[in-house]
Formats: C-alpha cells, structure tokens, sequence
C-alpha cells in the first residue's frame, strides 16, 4: 500500500492519472524562488522554453540571461555570478549540461563553490525521439562524482518544483535532473521533500527485497510491485530523490528489513543511482542487488514506453529483477 | 584614477623589480612552476595592485572591490608575489608555494586564499566569469571594474571567444580585459602553433574596443585603463604586447622558459642550473639600481 504518512497521490493506479513533465517543475520552481528571492538569475543556452524557463523570463527579464548555443560559456558566467551575490540556474538538456560544459564546471563551480544550480533537462532515454545523441545516460555519474555538490533526481513535477526551491535556498552546487516526457504525478503538494532522505513509498508486511527507484521510473517501480503482489511476494517501494547525499542511514534499515535491492533508474548502470548504492552497501552491509537501467549501451530513437520496454526497464523488467534478486539471498 | 607623475611611474617599476626579484627564490624554492610568465606580467601586476585597484587587502571579500580575474591561473606565482607584497598575507608565506598544506596552490583556488577571486588555470574560463561578475555588478548598481588578465594562447580555446561573444552583446563597459600577448605556449610560438592574427580585428567585430600598448611600459598600461574607464557603450581589451621573461636576459623570448623554474634544467643559451637563479637576481639588481639612480636624479 502507498505509504499513508507521506500523503502521495491515491489516483496513481488510475488510467486517468495526471501526467505531467519533471521539467515543469523545474518553471515553477525558479519562478517561486524569483518571486521570493530578487538575486535568482536563471541562464539558458537557446532552450529557453522546452526547458521551462520562459514564466521566469517573462517574469524577471532583467534576471533573465539567453547567452545562445555556448553552454561553457553558460557555465562560467554563472560561476561569476554566484560569487557575486547571485543564485544562478543554467538550464540547458543534459548532455551538453553538464555534458559538454563538464570541465569548466567542475572548475569554476565545484572546486570554485560557486552558488550555481546546474538544470540538466531531457535527461534519460525518455528523452525519447530525438535519439541518443540528445538522451542523457551518464549525468548522474559525472556529477555525483564531484566533491561537494548535491544531485537531485525528483520522481514527478511536484517532487521537482520542491527540489528546485531546496536546491535555490541552499547555498553551493547542486545538479538538478529532469525528464521531457509527461509522466504520472506520484507525489501531492502535501508530501514532504528533505535533500538526502529516501523516503518508501510502498508499505507492506514482510517485505522481501526493496526497489530503489529514482526519478520518474518511481512510478514503474510501484507497478511492479503492486504486480508481484499479486503473485505473493511483498517488496518495498523506495525514491531515491537525493543521489548525493546518500541517505546511508535508511539503506542500512531497508537492507536489515529486506535483504536484497533492486536499483531501477533511466540512466546507466555504471556509475548512476544504482552504483550509488553498491558502494554503500558493499561497506555497511553487503546485500544482492539487481541494477535496472542502460546495460552499457547507447538506446535510440522511439516513444519513451517503446524503448523502455526494449532496454529492459519496464514494470515487468523490474519485476523479473525481484525475483532474481530473492533466489541470490 | 588620479595623473600619474614620473615619480609614481618610478617608484611603480620599482615595484615591478621588487616583484621579479621575489618571483625568483620563489620558483626555486617552488621546484616548478612557470616563470616567462611571470617575468612579463610583472609590470602589469606592479601597476594594478599599487596603483588601479581599490582593493583593501585586509578585507579581501569587500563587496566594492574592483575584481582582477586571472584567467590564465599557471601565471599565478606573479600574483602571489604582488599580493604578498600588497599586504595580503605574509611574504613569509610565499616559500609554501606549490607544496602540501599550502595556500598557494599550483594553480590559484579561490576558496583556498582570499582575494583571487576565482579558480583558474584550464585555461579559456576567466572571461566567462569576469562576464558574469560584470553582469552582476551591472544587475546591483555597483561600480566597480572587473579586470580580466588572459593569455594570447588561450585565445585559441573556443570558450574565450563564446565570453567575448556575450560581454560584446551586453555591452559590458566595467569589463577591462587585458592580454598578456606574448606570443608563447607550451610548444612553442602562438603564430606557428595555431595563429591568432588578426586579434585586434577579431575583437572589434565582436564589439570591442581595442587599446593596444606594450605591456612593459606601465605609464603605457595606466593611461590604456584611464581610457577605457572613459568608455561606456562596450567592453574594452587591451592588448598588451609583453615580453616573456622580462627583465633577465637570457629568458626573454625564449618559450623554454615558459614552463619551468630557475635551476632546474639546463638549458642551452642558458646559465648553467646552478647558476641561473644568481644570474637571473644580478641582472634584476641591476636594473633596481638604475632605477634608484634615475629616482635620485628626480
């Protein structure tokens, strides 16, 4: 069952259930936080819309920076600006942010503690159509390797509307990662959101393994734990909205709890949320753990629910993974 | 900024030589590090930190401050050397440079020391953030200058030109850009390796203005500044032709020297190593002394 403390959305189940972008949130967020707080500056590279910055840009325009197709130079202007009493967001997709403008913010951001918000949007092979030059698979290892910076992965545009305010009232780096696609609101306004907290999302009485799931692959985590339970076996359900800090605390109990992990994420297995949590548990607590996600490989072009079925990551995928995972116990 | 007398002018080229002077038991105590550099820009460094900026050393983070930005962060000891030598910490504190539990590192970090302002050394990264500080100066009604000091070879990284690209869009009269135009990389001559000519056309079709001076001549390089501070429809380069390694004869021009300190290597048309740092100080006493004669003459 949802878990009732964390007042998630009852419909989720529903056919009808409301779906929209993880970008969106990002648009609301950035505009609450200008509306609040006038040094917020938001800085794109000519995705000014399909990054949701335009409600910002109508709203502050003086605040508004459309610096064109150079997103290294998106990155150092930012870094300037947030050591000069500036909160700054770089939206770009996240292949070129922080993908193409990886060194320069590693160096005048994270080293430098720059006060920037890196938004990398179009993340994961739900990016879809365009292909895999444009779906980021990679984002989450070459960031949460950076010393000092935190990395947000929200489930829906709510959760994603909060991690933006979080990541803008926290002073320091912080990469942001949203989606393209519409996907199902999992959260309400009512649910809490605390950087480096797991929170579980699918109760049930002993459990066998936990699904840790992170960004909008949450939601196919529970269906397939509401599938397998038709089967019998009970797992929890788990978002992993902070990839860094990892919240070592609450793996330890999930792992004490259930024994086994399987890690679901739209992003390669090397080095994403998954690899994450190995190196927890490899040092707190060995424990069998399945990894969904690119099996070291590069998607393609089709519909998001195409080819997350192909590559593996679907409900029925993660369900198999469970199952996998129990028998290793 | 207030006329500049001869007497000023002296007393800065004293400084200048004051700054190399240090810059050499600094490298060789640093056992790395680059010195044609430094050599050069020394006049330069001399000129700003006791003459241009209004800067308060002993509260570094003071939010008027004019900013220097050194993009081209291998040149750092130079900075180093004058911060020190401006009162920022403790000349002492100058032999810890590139060593452990140092905050001098081998390329500067802001957070490390106070007054940098930023994190630099990959190169092409200083004019994007001397672009965003300019901004933000500009959001805040603040009016203070933003000096950016890059190198000719770093021109050759595409970010510098993205930067000079947005600063020309935005119009960034408190931008102050100065090239150490030396014509030396790490392999050799800038023209050869991958040219930039013709640099000061470039800037102007980016919607620069563009002062060109040698970068050895101090009174040269303060009227440049008084100038571009008169300017306020776009941002302003000043392309100052420097030598490398001025000031010890057998480093000018010469890019082996860019990359390597004093007794460390011989070097053909070089003193032997272990001479060369004694050499290197004889030559600079000399100039000092000319330079104190012309003073007593004033």
């Amino acid at each position: 069952m949802l878990n009732p403390s964390l007042k998630l959305n009852e419909k989720i189940f529903n056919e009808d259930v409301e779906k929209q972008p993880t970008r969106n949130g990002f648009g609301k967020g950035v505009v609450a936080l200008g509306e609040k707080d006038p040094n917020t500056v938001v800085i794109t590279a000519d995705l000014n819309e399909s990054t949701r910055c335009d409600e910002f840009a109508n709203k502050f325009p003086e605040r508004f920076f459309d610096i064109g197709v150079a997103e290294q130079d998106m990155a150092t202007i930012a870094a300037g600006m947030g050591v000069s009493s500036k909160t700054v967001f770089i939206s770009s997709y996240a292949t070129f942010n922080p993908g193409r403008n990886w060194e320069p913010i590693r160096t005048t951001i994270v080293y430098n503690n720059s006060n920037v918000k890196i938004a990398g949007h179009h993340a994961g092979i739900m990016t879809g159509a365009d292909g895999a030059t444009h779906q980021a698979t990679e984002d989450i290892a070459i960031t949460r390797s950076w010393p000092g910076i935190d990395v947000f992965v929200p489930c829906d545009a709510i959760e994603s509307r909060k991690a933006t305010i979080a990541a803008g009232e926290k002073y320091g780096p912080v990469y942001l990662r949203y989606t393209r696609d519409k996907s199902p609101v999992v959260t309400t306004d009512e649910t809490p959101f605390q950087r480096g907290k797991i929170q579980t999302f699918w109760l049930t009485e002993n459990p066998v393994a936990t699904i840790l799931a992170t960004g909008y692959m949450v939601y196919y985590a529970l269906v397939a734990a509401k599938e397998l339970e038709k089967e019998g076996i009970r797992v929890l359900v788990a978002n992993v909205a902070t990839i860094k800090p990892m919240d070592e605390e609450e793996l330890l109990k999930l792992a004490e709890e259930t024994g086994a992990f399987v890690t679901v994420e739209d992003h390669q297995v090397m080095g994403g949320m998954g690899s994450a949590i190995a190196e927890v548990m490899a040092k707190l607590r060995p424990t069998p753990i399945e990894f969904i996600g690119l099996q070291d490989t590069f998607a393609e072009s089709g519909k998001p629910a195409e080819l997350i079925e192909k590559y593996g990551m679907g409900a029925s995928s993660i369900a198999e993974a469970v199952k996998k995972v129990i028998n290793r116990k | 900024m207030e006329d500049v007398t001869d007497k000023k002018i002296l007393e800065l080229e004293l400084k200048a030589n004051e700054i190399r002077q240090l810059l050499i038991p600094t490298l060789v105590e640093a056992g790395s590090g680059h010195t044609g550099g430094p050599l050069g820009m020394a006049d330069i460094f001399a000129a700003m930190y006791f003459h241009i900026l209004r800067h308060d050393p002993k509260n570094p983070d003071w939010i008027e401050r004019d900013r220097l930005i050194l993009s081209n962060g291998h040149i750092c000891p130079v900075r180093y050397v004058t911060m020190a030598l401006a009162g920022y910490f403790p000349v002492e504190e100058l032999k810890t440079l590139r060593k452990i539990n140092s905050r001098l590192q081998g390329h500067p970090h802001r957070t490390a020391l106070p007054g940098v302002e930023t994190t630099s050394g990959p190169l092409g990264e200083g004019l994007g953030q001397a672009v965003g500080m300019a901004l933000a100066g500009k959001m805040d009604n603040k009016n203070f200058f933003i000096y950016c000091l890059t190198s000719d070879g770093e021109h050759q990284e595409g970010s510098t030109w993205e930067a000079a690209m947005a600063a020309g869009k935005y119009k960034l009269s408190n931008l102050i850009e100065i090239v150490d135009y030396n014509n030396i990389q790490i392999d050799g001559d800038v023209e050869n390796i991958m040219p930039l000519e013709p640099f000061k056309a470039k800037y102007e079709s980016f919607n620069w203005e563009v002062l060109e001076i040698d970068g050895n001549d101090i009174r040269a390089f303060i009227s440049a500044v008084n100038e571009a501070h008169a300017i306020h429809d776009k941002p302003i380069l000043i392309l100052a032709r420097t030598i490398p390694g001025k000031g010890v004869s057998y480093m000018e021009n010469d890019y082996r020297w860019h990359g390597n300190p004093p007794n460390l290597l011989d070097i053909p048309g070089s003193p032997p190593k272990a001479e060369q740092a004694k050499v290197a100080l004889e030559e600079l006493r000399k100039i000092e002394e000319t330079l104190r004669q012309a003073q007593g003459n004033k």
